[in-house]
């Protein structure tokens, strides 16, 4: 198929996740990315191990978010492998990095000094905090900007300590905004006819203020009430009664919006009736989750699944990867592809969850080893070769 | 300037993810008009958060729909269906999140769409894919999260399930729906023809997990396991996670464990290799425990930070939302209510050539720009 973004090219200097999540996205649409990285040791995620899993020298993590992309090394501080960067920064559509504040300008590469060689350059940079502030030269990781951001008290119940959100949910949202801004750039660059390239800066707080857009809305309507997670069963610490997890007999069901007196009915639990006020479900929200935890543990998922989807009930079995894998919903999607390395190193991993014209955005491409397309892209790219 | 202005969104979508992707477009200068239906308009306006109401509407649905137009329209009834096909001939993109069939049911499938507008960028979002066995359950937030292994990632070892406690896969479908619509919108301006773009919530929780999931299926399919007190990652080793001071918490994410043991004076974490801080990470956790509760967080930090630790504060609401840090980003907005109150919300969080996009305008009452939109789009020309 003709991918979108075919015939875009990205240079990618980020590394870890946010950045590189973003030009895995552009990727996966088409595009052509290079990440350009330091000798020897490459981009840091090549040994951000989890479980101490290594795939063919580098981490599975590595692995999943630079597939589809090639890798360039170079020595930024050389003069010769900086001149070769700039070549490729020429003839690329979209720049992209996460370097902490002032670190681009030091080495050269900011986005005014690729705007005069490229004017209609689409420049995209991520920082942790922004580029002011007390907190701009604090790490800009995860974990830490979900504690600073209040996020770390949404999930988990009310006599819990704070609880993370358990992925990089900041790097990847960061990562998707930035995709959309640099995209809303080509866009104004090509179908207006308009020359011009653009700035695009996302910084990983924003992202994280961004994400909790409702609640925050809510905090500051509410009169700045302390956050509330119910004490049992709590999915999202603003929305009452009953969503949430609850036990069975012999798992867990999860309840989305429903009606308490509809459910009263269902599951035959009569004090449940007494609850008919919709906008009192939030305040009531303890009382009738109390009721509901004690009642759905009479039954299996599978027994109350069958009373209460046939009513169009919101609700669902709780499933590990093992039994989602196994299902035949999730088989419908196909959402496994396998990719393969210059070197013959197959695994396997997720494809892109968008379809475009009827076909999903596929790529047997692996991530690249360090530097494995150094020769050919100077081949390709760079004069006297 | 906004580089989406002149493009025209209409969003046929309801609740959260659609509409989240028709904000998204909206702060990047697209104008997006809503088609509701009659009398209640979107689902949305009834969704409760926390019992709160403003101007009638949720207030989550002020949230998610600032910004937006609002155009009503009762598909069943020939004369409105006229209009928005006529409208439809005018708009660059579409978007809806009904239950696979229902587009179809109205006469404005992507084929039937096509006919009317071969430009159009048409963007569909399910639950589960437009076909299999789950393809007509309902898609939403918890349920997805539920289906898809993710609550086996927070929390603790002992825990629940436990949900990540927003609608992340909403919000994240939104957001990538988005790419799918720009991207088609390049390839548009090179071609001059218009795209199907798809998505479905449980696709986005797949997506979402892409580095565990990778993990897990060249790891011989071991399930996750969180750590037993204070778990972050399921999957990462000590010290990741979060930890009690003598006065609040302290976040600590990677970190060399011997530079951390000299710091805090526990020199016993420098005998871990990298492989056990994975393997043994319940062990070091514990020994973290006991050892930090002995200062305050301030302190920590004091002690930490200079050596570059990896570590923060864990903060509520009021006290980041009031922080330096915060209100130097400018990231609150307010919007002007209909009854003339402000309602505060926050921006975009994109900055394009260093501007920050802020609009004022609240999320519409139903059928606010019907006339409006029936005279500008020349729709009450058809039945004069």
């Amino acid at each position: 198929m003709d991918k979108p973004l075919e015939d875009i090219l990205v240079v990618d200097f980020s590394q870890f996740l946010s950045g590189p999540s973003a030009s895995l996205k552009l990727a996966d649409l088409g595009a052509r990315v290079i990440k350009i990285e330091r000798p020897k040791t490459g981009d840091i995620c090549r040994e951000l191990y989890i479980s101490n899993v290594r795939m063919n020298g580098d981490s599975s993590v590595f692995h999943a978010i630079n597939r589809n992309k090639e890798s360039f090394t170079a020595n930024l501080k050389n003069r010769k492998e900086r001149d070769e960067v700039w070549q490729l920064v020429e003839k690329a559509d979209i720049v992209i990095h996460n370097f902490r504040p002032g670190v681009m300008k030091r080495l050269g590469f900011d986005y005014k000094s690729v705007q005069k060689v490229k004017p209609d350059i689409v420049y995209g940079e991520i920082s942790g905090y922004g580029d002011e502030g007390p907190w701009k030269d604090k790490p800009g990781q995860d974990l830490l900007v979900q504690a600073l951001s209040g996020m770390s008290w949404l999930s988990g119940d009310a006599g819990e300590g704070p609880v993370p959100m358990g992925l990089s949910i900041v790097d990847i949202l960061t990562g998707a905004h930035l995709a959309q801004g640099l995209l809303a750039c080509l866009v104004r660059r090509g179908i207006k006819q308009d020359q011009r390239g653009g700035l695009v800066q996302v910084s990983m707080l924003e992202s994280a203020v961004d994400f909790q857009f409702e609640t925050i809305t809510t905090f500051y309507q509410d009169g700045g009430e302390r956050v509330s997670r119910s004490e049992t069963n709590n999915a999202h610490a603003y929305l009452g009664a009953p969503y949430g997890i609850y036990q069975t007999k012999d798992g867990s069901l999860a309840l989305a919006m429903a009606s308490i007196p509809e459910l009263a009915d269902l599951l035959h639990c009569d004090s449940l009736r007494t609850f008919t006020n919709p906008r009192k479900w939030y305040e009531q929200r303890d009382e009738i989750k109390t009721i509901l935890g004690t009642r759905l543990t009479d039954k299996t998922t599978e027994e109350w699944l069958k009373i209460l989807e046939p009513a169009d009930i919101w609700c669902a079995d709780v499933l590990s990867w093992n039994e989602l894998i196994e299902s035949k919903g999730f088989k419908a999607l196909d959402m496994i592809q396998k990719v393969e390395m210059g070197d013959g190193f197959s695994s396997q991993t997720t494809r892109s969850p968008l379809t475009i014209n009827g076909e999903s955005l596929l790529s047997s491409v692996g991530a690249p080893k360090l530097g494995e397309h150094t020769k050919s892209i100077r081949e390709e790219f760079i004069d006297g070769n | 300037m906004k580089p989406l202005e002149d493009l025209a969104v209409l969003e046929f979508s309801q609740y959260m993810s659609g509409p989240l992707a028709g904000l998204k477009l909206a702060d990047l200068g697209a104008r997006v008009i809503k088609v509701e239906p009659p009398v209640t308009g979107e689902g949305g306006r009834h969704i409760d958060i926390k019992g709160m109401y403003v101007d009638d509407n949720s207030l989550l649905f002020h949230t998610i729909n600032r910004n937006k137009e609002s155009y009503v329209a009762n598909l069943k009834v020939e004369e409105d269906f006229q209009k928005v096909e006529h409208l439809i001939s005018q708009a660059d993109v579409m978007t809806h999140n009904f239950r696979p069939g229902v587009m179809e049911g109205l006469g404005l499938s992507y084929e039937q769409v096509k006919k009317i507008n071969p430009r159009i960028i048409y963007a569909g979002i399910s639950g589960y894919g437009t076909e299999g066995p789950w393809s007509n359950k309902p898609g939403q937030d918890l349920l997805i999260q539920s289906l898809s292994g993710l609550t086996y990632l927070s929390g603790d070892q002992g825990d629940l399930p436990t949900p990540f406690g927003l609608s992340v896969i909403d919000i994240l479908c939104g957001n990538y729906l988005v790419q799918g619509i720009l991207a088609s919108l390049v390839q548009k301006g090179k071609t001059n023809k218009g795209a199907h773009v798809e998505i479905s919530l449980l696709e986005v929780a797949m997506d979402l997990q892409f580095e565990v999931i990778t993990t897990y299926l060249n790891d011989g399919e071991k399930l996750p396991n969180r750590a037993k007190e204070g778990n972050a990652h399921a999957y990462l080793g000590a010290p990741y996670g979060i930890y009690q001071t003598a006065t609040g918490y302290l976040a600590l994410a990677m970190t060399d464990l011997e530079i951390l043991g000299q710091i805090i004076g526990l020199d016993s974490l420098g005998d871990y290799s990298a492989a056990e801080q994975f393997d043994c990470r319940d062990e070091i956790m514990d020994k973290l425990r006991v050892e930090l509760k002995n200062k305050s967080t301030d302190e920590w930090l004091d002690l930490l930070e200079p050596a570059d630790i990896w570590c923060a504060d864990v903060k509520d609401y009021k006290e980041f939302l009031n922080h330096k840090a915060y209100r130097v980003l400018e990231m609150d907005q307010t919007l002007k209510l209909k009854s003339g109150k402000g309602l505060t919300t926050t921006r975009s969080p994109i900055r394009i050539d260093e501007e920050r996009f802020f609009s004022s305008m609240a999320a519409p009452q139903l059928g606010e720009h019907t006339k409006v939109i029936e005279k500008e789009f020349d729709l009450d020309l058809l039945y004069e």
